[in-house]
């Protein structure tokens, strides 16, 4: 078996220098002649003997990463096996490392938010392809040149549809020990809310500089998280603002039920600061005293699992981001209450659902717009206290409904552009009754339906005595009559 | 190369047939049948016809224990098992005979085996139901892919480097990269008798181009096997278990 060095050829790649020596791998800049892109080669460093922790973690990322695909993750190139070498070959990513910036933390919250709704998106990109991270920490993280997150190094990870080779495999947990999830310590490999827990570690370190649980070096210390907190970020820094720190002691919750149950649904509140809903979370400034900390031990000490998803594509589709894009004109009442309805019997199968009411507000292309009305009132304000008039007896808790106007020439467009951004997994909209103009120029929802990247459930009011000519929608199968 | 490996066919004519319905839009370019064609169900004439057609179109055929024990009385088998092979033995044409009777116990393919049971001494019958009972055929042979059935249960074990074997779970329906740092042996559950709680018929599709597996199960008319079953007077304990699949 051949050993990595430079100018060493293997399978039509020269390695070049070497840019990285981890604990596990060396990371390599290799040539191939079909190749123009700049390309990296890791090579797990195995110690003599049967190293089974490298060989495994190897095999893992040799199952996942041909199966994963999309900006989030590097485009993997060729894999080689035991035979002569083995090694990973993939594009390399030419943006900065997120371990840089972390080595200068404490950073602004307005960097951080950023910073940490990406991570999310990349996150719940990966979970959407059935795969749970289970090792994210800073230095898994990269970023493209156009600010996109990509994770890397899957050697722990776990494909809902593929054999988890690390199951029982070894007897200890495995994983980054500032970052890990409890239940990732009680051996739990099969729930992506762990990755939220993660995510959450990473956010604190990101604002505090400090993290949340130290750096324990002894599984002892590890399973200290069960039961003791962490120092509220507002306690070490009181300019952190008490939304961010509700996002970040949500997402280091001890039990997963009690975190964000999506990595979108984080990335929802990262992006939208002023409708996180504050609890008893945002207001601390200290730990718990030694007596609450006591009791919690008494019972953690105890628990040896937390309950756990079927499945990380159950877990995705049982907490989905649910837009409503609801037409507030005057003439529309009718049908925005058909629409209520109709959202209201969506709530009931789909309980964990967090629903973002929309409006939009429509400009014109040129020229100035008049966004204060003739009383003066601002007219996205109006808007959206109309908003939350209209959802009032949806009834659901402030944390899982948030109002939001949009404005743009084409209100079609400003809808994917919403869906797009939000990863909304489905949209429920109304459509106005038929008219020739709509015919022949199109209407909003057909244009939602045919470009929206998710589901889309348009809602009509029932016409009494006419018989419509039928609309040739798109995508007649999505249509779902209200 | 998709290659359908189908076992333990047990004269179950509605599962077999809706199996074949099945793989003739999946384009395969081979089967391999993994043995026991006969036993255990109603339709053995049936079953034995279409393995021969099968097999003069190129499918390799494995012997199994109740084939062997329609030529060779002395085959040891448990009542039940026993009680069907002298009720179908005398059913079978000398033809279909002989064509069970000549059935190799191994088919070899690059570093593909194919066997019925335990790889060690193919003839002795032993059930693969463990990760212990798993080393006798890692251990004797030397095939980077070992497919078997007997057992009647889908199960997947893998040989690491270090030569520990593990069972792994196996996720239905989707594609396992049989990866090559590892020797693979897959169980492959029964088409005729699923014994694993689900009665649905089981198979596999090995694609040797991108080198993966996948475990399926469908549908068929169980209740008209179990008919069949209660007409001809076979014992009640066989109905039950294709309605139970256990």
């Amino acid at each position: 078996m051949h050993r990595p060095r430079p100018g060493l050829e293997i399978d039509g790649f020269t390695l070049g220098e070497c840019l990285h020596k981890g604990g596990f791998a060396t990371i390599w800049d290799v040539n191939h002649p079909d190749h123009t892109h700049p390309l990296i080669m890791k090579v797990p460093t195995l110690l003599d003997g049967y190293d089974a922790p490298t060989i495994v973690g190897f095999e893992v990322e040799q199952m996942i990463m041909p199966r994963l695909s999309g900006p989030h993750v590097p485009r993997l190139i060729a894999i080689g096996d035991f035979s002569e070498m083995p090694y990973i070959v993939t594009e390399r990513i030419s943006g900065p490392s997120l371990l840089t910036l972390f080595s200068t933390a404490p950073r602004p919250v307005s960097e951080a938010v950023e910073i940490a709704a990406r991570m999310a998106e990349a996150v719940h990109e990966l979970h959407k392809q059935h795969v749970i991270h289970l090792d994210l920490k800073p230095a898994n993280f990269l970023q493209r040149e156009n600010g996109k997150m990509v994770c890397i190094d899957f050697g722990l990870s776990r494909h809902d549809h593929l054999p988890d080779l690390l199951d029982e495999e070894f007897t200890i947990p495995m994983g980054t020990f500032p970052y890990i999830a409890p239940e990732q310590f009680l051996r739990q490999r099969g729930d992506l809310r762990s990755d939220i827990f993660a995510l959450g570690a990473i956010l604190y370190e990101l604002l505090t500089g400090k993290l949340p649980f130290g750096q324990p070096e002894k599984l002892t210390a590890v399973r200290k998280r069960l039961w003791r907190d962490p120092v509220p970020p507002r306690g070490l820094d009181r300019t952190i603002p008490e939304w961010m720190q509700e996002i970040v002691l949500r997402a280091l919750e001890v039990d997963p039920k009690d975190r964000y149950q999506s990595a979108a649904q984080m990335m929802f509140d990262l992006q939208h600061p002023r409708q996180v809903r504050l609890t008893a979370r945002a207001q601390r400034t200290a730990r718990d005293g030694a007596m609450v900390v006591f009791r919690r031990w008494r019972v953690m000490r105890k628990v040896r699992g937390f309950a756990s998803p079927p499945s990380t594509g159950a877990q995705i589709s049982k907490a989905p981001v649910l837009m409503v894009a609801v037409d507030l004109a005057p003439d529309m009442e009718a049908l925005g209450q058909h629409l209520l309805l109709s959202t209201k019997q969506m709530l009931v199968i789909q309980p964990d659902a967090r629903v973002a009411c929309v409006n939009v507000i429509k400009t014109a292309r040129m020229g100035i717009d008049q966004t204060t009305d003739d009383n003066g009132e601002h007219l996205h304000v109006s808007r959206l206290l109309a908003l939350r008039d209209w959802a009032a007896s949806l009834q659901l808790p402030e944390d899982r409904l948030t109002f939001t106007v949009l404005e743009g020439p084409d209100p079609g467009q400003a809808i994917i552009d919403y869906v797009q951004k939000n990863h909304v997994d489905h949209v429920m909209m109304g459509a106005r009754s038929h008219s020739a103009t709509r015919r022949y120029l199109g209407s909003v929802s057909s244009h939602v339906v045919a470009e929206a990247p998710c589901s889309v459930s348009v809602i009509r009011l029932p016409q009494h005595g006419v018989v419509a000519e039928p609309e040739i929608a798109p995508s007649e199968d999505q249509r779902q009559e209200g | 190369m998709r290659i359908a490996i189908l076992t333990d066919i047990h004269a179950n004519r509605e599962a077999f047939q809706s199996v074949l319905t099945d793989l003739s839009d999946r384009g395969i370019d081979r089967y391999a049948l993994l043995g026991d064609i006969v036993g255990y169900g109603p339709d053995p004439e049936w079953c034995v016809d279409r393995a021969m057609e099968l097999v003069a179109a190129g499918a390799w055929c494995i012997k199994g224990n109740h084939d062997s024990a329609i030529a060779n009385p002395a085959e040891s088998l448990n009542i039940t098992a026993r009680r069907i092979v002298n009720w179908t033995r005398p059913i079978l044409s000398d033809e279909q005979r002989e064509f069970l009777d000549r059935l190799p116990l191994t088919k070899q393919l690059d570093d593909i085996l194919f066997v019925h049971a335990s790889a060690n001494d193919p003839a002795d019958w032993n059930y693969v139901s463990s990760e212990t009972r798993a080393i006798g055929s890692f251990e004797v042979s030397k095939a980077r892919l070992i497919f078997c059935g007997h057992c009647h249960v889908p199960t997947l074990f893998s040989e690491d480097l270090g030569g520990r074997i593990k069972q792994q779970r196996i996720p239905p329906g989707m594609a396992i990269p049989l990866i090559r740092t590892r020797r693979w042996l897959a169980v492959i559950g029964s088409v005729g008798q699923p014994r694993d709680g689900e009665p649905q018929a089981a198979y596999a599709i090995l694609d040797t181009d991108t080198n993966e597996l996948t475990f399926r199960r469908i549908a068929y008319d169980v209740s008209a096997t179990v008919s069949k079953i209660r007409r001809l007077g076979l014992p009640e304990s066989l109905a039950i278990r294709l309605n139970t699949g256990a």
